[in-house]
């Protein structure tokens, strides 16, 4: 398993990397940390005429706090994410979250918006950017733009990342005062994808679940505070309405019973959290 | 930096367990086969091809990552570190080495060099960690004959010996026997 032939280019600025997408669109593709990216290229699934290496651009490894937000770069790794001082308290979700994401091995290469920009449904970054209503910075030659989760995440592997765009950086709302968050997942074995995932973000008035690996791409619900049985109903109408189906790694009926434990386990310890 | 053309090998040059390599590479020439066919350095092993196996694990810049998923001409000017560094000399081998060989951690040896590269980097890193770190760790590598077990109880003996003596990865004790 080889790479098909691409020509190569190791970008020193993010106007350089936007000017060489600008030229090439979709024929070019942009090389970061390549935890998602070189397997395509191993597997020949992509075969691009151009790699845009953005890895060695300082500029966009940075990891900072800013309006309530924290900012991560196109080049910041997993790990660096994971070892950033105060995670736990500022963004509890993605603390949680990394450590399945990935091996070791692979979150010390790949990048947080690699994987954003990957969209594989399963994956754990895009469920926790759409749960904490995070958001994408575009940048592009033309433009900057940023994007809502749910507006970028637009289906199976797909973004609403135009051919010219480069993904500058994710912007993850920082944990507010009162809320609580935590996230479960079960795969069949730690570091694989996740069969589901589920990340709860809940304050006194309201819950928000997100949910991956059962739709095409993370899906979410809003509700109020529910308890109980109403929170049964609500978690069972969402299970169903993800509209899963049988395929090689679980059935329709486990995946439904997934959301429904996880999703339910998720929001009860973001609840206890929250004390 | 100017664009590499796809069908050119251009030389890439970086560090390779503290000597000077060059040689070359066209973009699409994975950091695994440059290693074992354009340096001959065969230590590292090439299993899945897509990161998931872990035989091909290497540190780059003093962190680890699988060299089948890294081009070579990204390594260019880098620090690169592969299984053929790990030994302080040529009839010594390393406390985790040492550990591998007591515990019979290895029979056919294909994922060894990646495992002791992640499990060395663990060790660099937290010296005293624990079976559910190592575990933790060696969830990112595939073994297919000895199972598990006795890599865990070398990994955990190393960390005792490291943990009760810093030093000892510095000056490992001589091998007995052969040389």
């Amino acid at each position: 398993m080889k790479p098909a032939r691409f020509d190569y280019q190791r970008a020193e600025s993010a106007a350089e990397a936007c000017e060489a997408l600008a030229e090439l669109g979709g024929d070019a593709r942009v090389l970061a940390g390549g935890q998602s990216l070189v397997p395509m290229l191993n597997m020949r699934l992509a075969q691009p005429r151009l790699l845009v290496d953005i890895s060695r651009i300082e500029a966009l490894q940075k990891i900072e706090r800013s309006g309530g937000r924290l900012l991560v770069g196109a080049g910041a790794r997993q790990a660096a994410l994971l070892s950033h001082d105060g995670l736990a308290e500022a963004a509890p979700l993605l603390a949680a979250a990394l450590p399945w994401v990935g091996h070791a091995q692979t979150r010390a290469r790949g990048t947080v918006c690699g994987s954003l920009a990957h969209a594989d449904p399963s994956a754990e970054l895009p469920t926790c950017l759409l749960a904490l209503q995070g958001a994408v910075r575009l940048r592009s030659s033309r433009r900057h733009r940023e994007l809502p989760a749910e507006a970028f995440l637009a289906g199976l592997m797909s973004t609403a990342r135009e051919d010219d765009e480069l993904v500058e950086a994710a912007a993850f709302p920082l944990r507010r005062a009162g809320e609580g968050q935590a996230f479960r997942e079960f795969g069949r074995r730690h570091g694989d994808f996740a069969i589901v995932g589920a990340a709860a973000v809940v304050s006194a008035q309201r819950i928000r679940l997100a949910v991956g690996g059962v739709a095409d791409r993370p899906m979410a619900r809003d509700w109020p505070a529910l308890e109980g049985s109403a929170l049964d109903d609500a978690l069972n109408a969402f299970a169903w309405e993800l509209g899963a189906r049988d395929d090689l790694h679980a059935s329709a009926r486990l995946r439904r019973d997934l959301v429904r434990a996880l999703g339910r386990e998720a929001i009860e310890e973001a609840r206890r959290c929250r004390a | 930096m100017p664009r590499l053309s796809a069908d050119r090998r251009t030389e890439v040059r970086f560090t390779l367990n503290g000597r000077p390599v060059a040689g070359l590479a066209e973009p699409r020439l994975l950091l695994s086969d440059f290693l074992r066919h354009v340096v001959g350095a065969t230590g590292t092993h090439v299993g899945c091809e897509h990161g998931v196996c872990g035989a091909c694990t290497v540190r780059i810049d003093g962190g680890l990552a699988r060299s089948c998923l890294t081009l070579a001409v990204q390594v260019e000017g880098c620090t690169v570190e592969t299984v053929e560094g790990l030994a302080p000399g040529p009839a010594r081998l390393s406390v985790l080495q040492e550990a591998f060989r007591r515990h019979h951690a290895l029979q056919c040896g294909f994922c060894t060099a990646g495992i002791l590269m992640s499990l060395d980097t663990l060790l660099r890193d937290e010296p005293a960690a624990d079976k559910a770190r190592i575990e933790e760790v060696l969830g990112g590598h595939l073994c297919r004959c000895t199972g598990y077990g006795p890599i865990v109880s070398a990994a955990l003996d190393a960390a005792e010996r490291l943990s009760e003596d810093p030093g000892a990865g510095d000056a490992p004790e001589e091998r007995d026997g052969d040389v």
